[in-house]
């Protein structure tokens, strides 16, 4: 019996080591970012295009207001309530006490400075797929916006979901940005690829758009790419803007690019839901990236809305 | 034209009354009476902006009946949402339009106000026009936000 016990002990002993060890924050290889200067110029067309301002501004704020990044309203999902950091350049509340590399391993990694895994409401398996110049002009950019003082609240999950360390599981099945989401045809134009890294990278569109595996807990399932899925938050769809023909596929690249200009849909039925906010962040990019983007999704394989 | 062939002729055009009415019908139900409603409003946007991107010549005429299409549509709006319509005919309704009904209302109350300063703005020019569609129309999203929800 007390072998049996000792056994057991054991096991269970070699079992916490082998989730410690395989739960260990990766970060990213320091030499990519060493010596990288960024430009808050640059970073501005970043910021709005991760949409940094939708979940870190307070909810509903218009104008000057959405560069103030406090910590906005909290996503409630099936797991809990996900609470958006503070992370205006204040020295305590935010991220102002953060180096380049303390920014790119959250953004890339999902590690923060302490050690502590990210939770993935935080897109950084999308973001992970920006290049280091990209996260040095990102990062130099909200460092010129304006210091919120108030901490954020903490999160509020259900068990297991509350335990960080579990991310660290989390992240070996899922995260990973060693290849594109698809691949393009050889044939595909340069702005289509243009719009790959926008739509992969800061644009994080599949978060919402494609359904996930393991009824919602799993990463982005890349064979239904961008097919549309359940809403994260609340009711409802996120529709599928693939070129098949329950997504957009009778809408043309300068309709695509409207839309995500004004808002309207060829129909002139109007954008709603989460994408209202996404469409106000796509409307401050150049023309030439919301066109980029829509090349993108004329090329990306059709498929049929995910159920 | 004899008397008889008057009474065929009627009865013909009684059955093929009873026959097509139901398809021009107005829609029943207060699901598809909304649903009317905002596809009249999509129309009337899309006839508005093909005069703003110069898709259409502009016509005062027309503007003011796209603004005045519009403040009905307003008018008749908030009150499509009786309880019970919540759910069925593939209504878009978001949950909120019942949990927020004071915010619902303002929206409402709001898109109502200004279609009607639009419509007694009278534009007479196209650079008159174009601003007061764009405020109007900022209304659809502001509302699809909060209280529309794609089709579960």
């Amino acid at each position: 019996m007390r072998r049996l016990l000792a056994g057991l002990m054991l096991l269970a002993g070699v079992g916490a080591a082998l989730f410690w060890l395989l739960t260990i924050p990766a970060r990213v290889d320091e030499a990519r970012f060493a010596g990288l200067v960024g430009s808050p110029a640059r970073g501005a067309r970043l910021f709005w295009a991760g949409g940094c301002a939708s979940c870190h501004a307070a909810a509903g704020a218009k104008g000057y207001a959405r560069l103030e990044l406090g910590g906005g309203a909290a996503l409630k999902t099936q797991f809990g309530s996900f609470q958006p950091p503070n992370i205006s350049p204040d020295l305590h509340a935010g991220i102002g006490g953060w180096r380049l590399i303390d920014f790119a391993n959250a953004m890339q990694k999902g590690v923060d400075p302490e050690g502590n895994h990210l939770y993935p409401a935080f897109p950084y398996t999308s973001y992970a797929r920006m290049t280091p110049a990209d996260i040095a002009d990102l990062y130099a950019y909200l460092r010129t916006l304006p210091s919120v003082a108030a901490a954020s609240p903490d999160h509020d999950l259900a068990l297991p979901f509350n335990i960080r360390r579990g991310i660290g599981v989390w992240k070996l099945a899922f995260a990973g940005a060693d290849r594109p989401e698809i691949d393009l045809p050889a044939a595909a134009s340069p702005a289509a690829r243009a719009g790959q890294y926008l739509v992969e990278g800061p644009g994080h569109c599949g978060q919402c758009h494609t359904p996930r595996g393991l009824g919602g807990i799993g990463g982005p399932d890349r064979s239904r790419w961008l097919g549309g899925a359940a809403a994260l938050e609340g009711k409802g769809r996120v529709p599928n803007i693939t070129p098949a023909k329950q997504g957009i596929g009778v809408w043309s690249e300068g309709e695509i690019a409207e839309y995500l200009e004004t808002g309207f849909t060829p129909d002139y039925d109007s954008v709603g839901g989460a994408m209202v906010e996404v469409q106000k962040n796509m409307a401050m990019l150049t023309k030439a990236d919301r066109a980029a983007i829509a090349a993108y999704l004329k090329v990306v394989p059709p498929v049929a809305t995910a159920k | 034209m004899n008397l008889g062939k008057l009474a065929g002729f009627g009865l013909v055009a009684a059955v093929a009354a009873a026959v097509v009415a139901p398809v021009v019908a107005q829609p029943s139900g207060p699901i598809a009476q909304r649903q009317a409603l905002m596809k009249q409003n999509g129309k009337d946007t899309k006839a508005g902006f093909a005069m703003v991107k110069g898709d259409a010549p502009y016509d005062a005429a027309k503007a003011l009946m796209i603004f005045s299409g519009m403040h009905d549509v307003a008018s008749k709006y908030g009150a499509l949402f009786p309880k019970g319509s919540e759910t069925g005919g593939d209504t878009e309704a978001a949950p909120a339009i019942w949990t927020k009904p004071a915010e619902f209302k303002a929206a409402v109350a709001k898109f109502e106000a200004d279609t009607k300063k639009a419509m007694d703005a009278k534009p007479a020019t196209l650079d008159a026009f174009k601003p007061l569609l764009i405020s109007v129309t900022a209304n659809c999203k502001s509302c699809h936000e909060a209280f529309r929800v794609d089709k579960p």
